[in-house]
């Protein structure tokens, strides 16, 4: 990633719907990322994987802004995400985001997480949001717990919950963040069956996973991360069969071999 | 220990009789160690020699109802009658002797407004609309003046209902006062958090008394002359200000107690500010922070009684009166005891209720 953007103030409006240009971010002294320059074409499965502390969730938590980037531009399916609120509320209605620890809301029944969203931000009737969320609970295979809380379901259950209720928004991208980092190792399928699923039904999705069976079978791109910097990217042949960086290299003979 | 493997499954057996049952239950609860039985004995003893004489006082040698002063002082035992004497004047205070049933359904109002709140059925919009509704017929009965009740100075009010307008309309306004101050101090920005702290560690840092002292004797000092906010007023004011300063520090707690997670889960669906704080995390921050809340608003309760110092009569201040009357000076300990009962019960069912409410509330959502 060499191509310096000097000047990066034009938003190519293609196919893309995730344009990062020269993005960097502290930590205080701590320089998180480090020039990242991404674009991500509408309907395009990212994994993006790297050793921890690489700044890989970092990225993809200041795609909606729950990390505030210090330099370069961030533009999400057109509309640069800047300190304007009313921007970033449009941008996280349209990026869906699941993470490591699902994050359900636990006071709320699985039925009530799925709607509460699309009934206060997207104003639909209660009935309508209802009928949508059953639609996505049936999808990730949970309809029948509906009215249970999240606290009386397995970590696999919740997390599919969790993309059942990000689904709710009808989202135009999908943000994964570790999903099946907390889950026990039998649960772990069921999650990743679901995201198989929605990468075949054509959702562009930015995934952050150490699963690179998942990478191998559903990625169009594999981005490896090291230090805040992209070290290198490529579609999944490639970049498992003939990584091109030492630091590439070094990681992937850690996570595959064992 | 030949086999490893088991076929078939052990049946379950009764366990050893000394560890179940009461004898059982003795030991393991007053007589584990030497002190504890030492302790036991203590207490068993200490309650026997204060038991028989409290009870003779209270029930067997107490005057009944309809006794004079002067048969209570030979009898020498609880004097009931002082209460179904003063009953009315310590309930009602100095308001009109034959307009007291206005007082006596304030009272009812109040009940019946608590009562139907602690249904969490009822949780809805409309419960706002009726507490206004019901502050507005306590206004109208109290005062008066309209539909025909004559018109009572509000320094004529006292007892029970004084009580109960200070405390539950000082919790009521105060409460979502304190939700305010807990969100400012926690806030992003830098002005309303500095004047949210300043303001609850400005109130904390004094005592109720002064605050009370001040509202009644410095605040006037700030007024143009001929402009006067009354006493109630200035105390209920008082009151308000002090509960929520208080409260905010409750919620605060269960605020820190809600896991960074569910703010990102809310931001990431695109809620807005308010509709975060209302849907996701003041539910459960609240439910975080009954027990300290409770704690509040039972002190508060109690703490109302204050108002006896600027020279208004709550519950406290027409049972001190009550014992003025010559005739029945002395009577003190049935008059303490008579409020004392009544406190007892409103602090009481709020501890038991809380005590429910938080069943309730972590009923399905365990984590």
């Amino acid at each position: 990633m060499a191509e310096a953007v000097s000047n990066a103030r034009t938003f190519p409006q293609g196919g893309e719907v995730i344009q990062c240009l020269g993005v960097h971010k502290w930590y205080g002294e701590f320089h998180v990322l480090k020039n990242i320059n991404l674009s991500v074409a509408k309907g395009e499965r990212i994994v993006i994987c790297g050793p921890s502390g690489s700044g890989k969730s970092t990225l993809i938590r200041c795609l909606n802004r729950l990390e505030e980037h210090q330099k370069g531009n961030i533009v999400i399916d057109g509309i640069e995400l800047t300190g304007n609120l009313k921007n970033i509320e449009l941008v996280r209605r349209e990026v869906g985001m699941v993470f490591q620890h699902f994050n359900l809301f636990p006071h709320l029944t699985v039925l009530e997480n799925c709607t509460l969203a699309p009934i206060w931000v997207r104003k639909k009737p209660k009935a309508e949001a209802e009928a949508l969320a059953m639609k996505y609970l049936e999808r990730v295979r949970i309809a029948e717990q509906a009215h249970k809380y999240p606290g009386q379901l397995s970590g696999g259950q919740q997390q599919r919950v969790a993309i059942a209720r990000s689904l709710c928004m009808n989202p135009k991208i999908m943000l994964f963040d570790e999903p099946t980092s907390a889950l026990d190792p039998e649960m772990v399928k069921e999650v990743l069956d679901v995201m198989i699923g929605l990468a075949q039904d054509g959702m562009t999705m930015l995934c952050v996973t150490h699963e690179m069976g998942f990478a191998k079978s559903v990625a169009d791109r594999v981005i490896f991360m090291d230090r805040g910097e992209i070290v290198e990217q490529n579609n999944p042949q490639e970049f498992f069969n003939n990584p091109q960086s030492e630091r590439t290299r070094l990681f992937l003979s850690q996570i595959l071999n064992h | 220990m030949t086999e490893s493997v088991h076929t078939g499954s052990i049946p379950d057996e009764r366990p050893p009789a000394n560890t179940v049952g009461p004898v059982a239950w003795l030991r393991n609860n007053l007589f584990n160690t030497w002190y504890n039985a030492l302790l036991t004995i203590l207490i068993l003893y200490g309650l026997a020699r204060a038991i028989p004489p409290l009870l003779d006082w209270l029930i067997v040698h107490a005057n009944g109802f309809d006794t004079t002063p002067q048969e209570c002082r030979t009898n020498g035992g609880a004097c009931w009658a002082f209460v179904s004497e003063k009953l009315r004047f310590i309930l009602f205070g100095t308001f009109p002797y034959d307009e007291q049933w206005r007082p006596l359904l304030t009272i009812v109002i109040f009940i019946t407004l608590l009562l139907v709140s602690c249904d969490r059925r009822f949780w809805k919009w409309w419960l706002g609309l009726l507490w206004a509704a019901g502050f507005a017929a306590v206004a109208i009965l109290m005062w008066g003046g309209v539909l025909g009740l004559t018109y009572v100075e509000n320094t004529n009010w006292g007892g029970l209902p004084l009580t109960l307008i200070l405390s539950v309309i000082g919790l009521a306004v105060a409460f979502p006062a304190s939700i305010l101050l807990a969100l400012g101090r926690r806030s992003d920005m830098p002005a309303i958090k500095v004047m949210s702290v300043t303001y609850i560690e400005l109130i904390r840092g004094v005592p109720l008394i002064s605050l009370l002292f001040m509202a009644s004797v410095m605040f006037p000092l700030f007024l143009p002359t001929g402009v006067s906010i009354d006493k109630l007023l200035r105390a209920q004011i008082a009151f308000i200000m002090f509960a929520a300063a208080y409260m905010a520090e409750a919620i605060r707690g269960g605020l820190q107690a809600i896991p960074k997670g569910q703010y990102e889960a809310a931001d990431g669906l695109g809620l807005n500010y308010w509709q975060k704080m209302r849907k996701i995390i003041l539910p459960q921050a609240l439910a975080i922070a009954i027990p300290p809340l409770v704690n509040t608003f039972i002190s508060f309760f109690k703490d109302t009684s204050l108002v006896i110092i600027i020279g208004l009569y709550d519950l406290l201040g027409t049972a001190k009166a009550a014992l003025t009357d010559p005739a029945w000076r002395g009577f003190y300990r049935e008059a303490y005891l008579f409020i004392g009962v009544i406190y007892w019960v409103f602090c009481f069912y709020m501890s038991k209720y809380s005590q429910k409410l938080e069943r309730d509330l972590r009923r399905g959502h365990r984590r």
